[in-house]
């Protein structure tokens, strides 16, 4: 492959063919919305994390010296909103999937462009209510809204907050349809459903979930508001409600939105452990059919968050069956992961250490997932740091975990530059460190018996309190190390060449930062989008340009020029 | 943005493919839509098998006479959209306005007798939180049935009012002459309208017939 000197062609690229803010808040770029998107949830993710940091500090001791019950209330309820609704349910599908779906299809731009851009002036106006409530005093209910105390008892800001999420809702349902027609009707020529790369069919998967569990939770939510404005009594046992059907709709949506936060992670994950291990996916079928599988299947398991609710029996045991069931396509995706690792020539750049650690996490979490749905244990330790740990397990150790590895790995694609490798690599080391030490510790307070959301607790927990502290402490520097060394990339980063990683996705064949309209040619597929050879490690520096990806792959790039698609208009 | 005016965004290939895409797109819309009411017909039935007696004792206040003729007129509102969406593909002009006409003054009126209905409620003391007196036992429980009759309704009256605005908007495109380059915006505001009417053929039984 020659190596070239690369250069930056910032000026043709989507980056660079105007400054002004208008030509980026009225943008209808996926690429640009994408950023704006970027830049809105790293704000909640801090906003989060300062909560976070709160909670363990009060954690330090087990006296409530740091902060009252009440405070302690609404700083978890606080947390919990803003990272499942402003970063979680957002994150990859919004910032990664709205940069890269056009661009593995070989499209131009998402179905429907302006709804793109509606959906992130909706998750703004949305962030307005449920900031809002923050900003006057916050809420204390926890993100999950229990009825009759949402509806009833709590003194807090519940009417914003949930109008807030509501609507936030609609701007996950845009991004998840526009997600939904672009996979099925603007794919390039040749690119047939099994040659979609992994990363489509976990988004593909993500946007059913989300089109039609979100509803759900916004009519809900709407039925909340309207009780406690209104005082009518659809949860309310006092006028005839029932609270239990409060949490079958509650859940109905969460439990789905678990998959909503962790599917995209593995579909991040699928395209890293590809590229740095130099293979082709072990049972591509398999990894793709196992998304599908975990979008079904997460419908018919909202009852195991009910376990101790009262529901019936029988109700508790298929609940628990079916969730057992989650594990086998869960299951499937970590061992076609591991599989495609053997024998591979592996490279240990940032984005594999992320890619690595998420496997690892993602199975402590799913094991012990197998142990909150096993009835009895679940009675056990619910309501426990049993629980908190596990899914932090699963949300921040993977969906965190794949979402920064993807910002890494495509971000030379995005910026044109490469993240400082060194930096990267400390930071990913450290973050892995800090959850372990933050969140391993809580598995064994929950085991013996710490409830969660409670600012005081017997002295006994208190060593594993410090341990979970200071690894928190650890964790936040992990995480405001890329804040610093990325925006400082985008300025002085090594200039990356149009494809570092030597990846063989069709979003590697374009330019870097891609133009405006992705491709000046539009690209015929004839292969799957994973041809890699063991060709040892990856250099990143040594870099590949467009042309040498056609000189060295000629029958994977044959393009037919824009002349023909021009044509195509007359019809 | 230039592409506003010309049929077919600068991101399609063709028209053809532009139209699958919309329409999909729709398809996905309304399937969100079942799911979002779908959530208060599960509260219905939960409630209503909670409370049989109640719920048909609350029915027999609804008028049923009104429902059955707001049904009519839904369900022509549907033919009248069919046959402008024929009329669309036809690249019928006056047919096409005549039809979009008539499917807004059935819209209409089926909103000015719903509004009559509400206003009889009123009148009756059947509106929760408003004035809500009833004769009897189980008074909070009558008012579960009225709230989801009222929380029900409403969201379709909502869903009707939006479609007679888009429509309206659709009758100056039309008279403008955009659908005879594509007739497919036509043919997806039909699927929501009648995606509108079938949502009441399930609220007229489930509401207004209970124990008839």
């Amino acid at each position: 492959m020659a190596v070239t000197t690369p250069t930056l062609h910032l000026r043709e690229s989507y980056l660079g063919i105007s400054h002004t803010a208008k030509s980026w808040l009225l943008t209808t770029d996926h690429k640009r919305i994408g950023l704006l998107y970027f830049v809105t949830i790293t704000l909640f993710f801090f906003i989060g994390g300062v909560a976070a940091t709160m909670m363990r500090l009060e954690l330090l001791t087990p006296a409530g010296d740091l902060l009252l019950a009440e405070g302690y209330n609404k700083l978890f309820t606080m947390h919990g909103t803003i990272m499942v609704w402003f970063f979680l349910v957002p994150s990859i599908p919004t910032t990664l999937g709205n940069f890269l779906v056009p661009l593995m299809l070989g499209a131009r731009d998402m179905a429907f462009p302006r709804l793109n851009l509606a959906s992130w002036y909706v998750l703004i106006f949305g962030s307005l209510f449920s900031v809002g409530s923050l900003v006057v005093g916050g809420v204390d209910t926890g993100w999950t809204f229990y009825t009759p105390y949402s509806t009833t008892y709590s003194n807090s800001y519940v009417i914003a907050m949930a109008v807030g999420i509501m609507i936030t809702g609609f701007s996950s349902i845009f991004t998840a349809i526009n997600i939904i027609i672009t996979t099925h009707k603007l794919r390039a020529p040749g690119l047939t459903w099994f040659r979609l790369p992994l990363f489509i069919w976990s988004l593909y998967a993500t946007s059913l979930i989300i089109v039609l569990a979100t509803p759900v939770l916004a009519v809900t939510l709407l039925l909340v508001a309207a009780e406690r404005t209104l005082g009518i009594g659809i949860f309310d046992p006092a006028l005839g409600g029932d609270p239990l059907l409060f949490q079958h709709l509650f859940w109905f949506y969460s439990h789905p939105a678990v998959y909503i936060m962790i599917l995209p992670g593995m579909g991040v994950v699928s395209e890293l452990i590809t590229c740095f291990a130099r293979k082709p996916p072990f049972g591509y079928k398999f990894i793709a059919f196992s998304s599908l599988a975990i979008a079904i299947f997460g419908f018919l398991v909202w009852g195991h968050h009910m376990f101790v609710s009262g529901q019936s029996v029988y109700a508790g045991l298929v609940f628990s069956l079916l969730s057992f069931m989650v594990a086998i396509p869960s299951a499937i995706k970590v061992f076609n992961w591991t599989a495609t690792l053997h024998k591979g020539s592996i490279s240990w750049q940032t984005p594999m250490l992320y890619a690595l650690g998420f496997i690892g996490l993602f199975t402590i979490g799913g094991l012990t997932g197998l142990f909150v749905a096993t009835l009895p244990i679940d009675v056990q330790v619910h309501d426990t740091y049993f629980v908190v740990a596990h899914f932090h397990y699963i949300m921040v150790g993977g969906m965190v975990m794949a979402y920064l590895g993807g910002i890494h790995f495509w971000w030379p694609k995005i910026t044109g530059r490469l993240y400082p490798e060194g930096w990267g690599k400390a930071a990913a080391i450290l973050i892995f460190i800090g959850f372990n030490f933050t969140f391993f510790p809580q598995f064994l307070l929950g085991y013996n018996g710490m409830p969660r959301r409670i600012h005081e607790y017997p002295p006994e927990y208190q060593v594993l309190n410090v341990f979970s502290t200071a690894g928190a402490s650890i964790l936040a520097a992990g995480y405001l190390l890329p804040l610093f060394y990325l925006a400082w990339s985008t300025r002085y980063g090594e200039i990356a060449g149009d494809n570092p990683w030597g990846a063989t996705g069709l979003e590697w064949q374009t330019s870097s930062p891609p133009p405006k309209e992705n491709f000046v040619e539009v690209p015929v597929v004839h292969n799957d989008p994973y041809r890699y050879e063991l060709t040892g490690e990856i250099d990143p520096h040594a870099t590949v340009t467009v042309d040498d990806l056609r000189k060295s792959h000629p029958p994977n790039i044959p393009t037919h020029h824009a002349t023909a698609h021009k044509e195509g208009r007359d019809d | 943005m230039t592409e506003v005016n010309s049929a077919l965004g600068h991101h399609f290939t063709d028209l053809a493919q532009q139209r699958e895409a919309n329409t999909l797109g729709m398809w996905a819309f309304l399937a969100t839509e079942v799911l979002f009411f779908g959530g208060l017909f599960a509260a219905y039935l939960v409630y209503r098998s909670a409370y049989p007696e109640v719920f048909a004792a609350g029915s027999e206040h609804l008028k049923m006479a009104l429902g059955a003729i707001n049904t009519g007129v839904l369900l022509t509102s549907s033919l009248t959209v069919a046959l402008a969406v024929h009329a669309a593909t036809q690249r019928a002009r006056n047919r096409l306005l005549l039809f979009m006409a008539l499917t807004v003054v059935l819209g209409l009126l089926f909103l000015g007798i719903k509004g009559f209905e509400y206003y009889q409620e009123y009148q009756e003391n059947l509106v929760p939180t408003i004035n809500f007196t009833w004769e009897g036992n189980n008074a909070s429980q009558a008012m579960l049935f009225f709230v989801l009759y009222f929380f029900m309704t409403l969201l379709h009256a909502l869903h009707m009012i939006i479609g007679i605005s888009v429509l309206l908007v659709m009758i100056f495109w039309a008279w403008r002459g955009w659908y005879e380059e594509d007739d497919m915006p036509v043919e997806r505001f039909g699927l929501y309208w009648h995606f509108v009417d079938i949502v009441w053929v399930f609220l007229f039984p489930l509401l207004y017939l209970i124990g008839r």
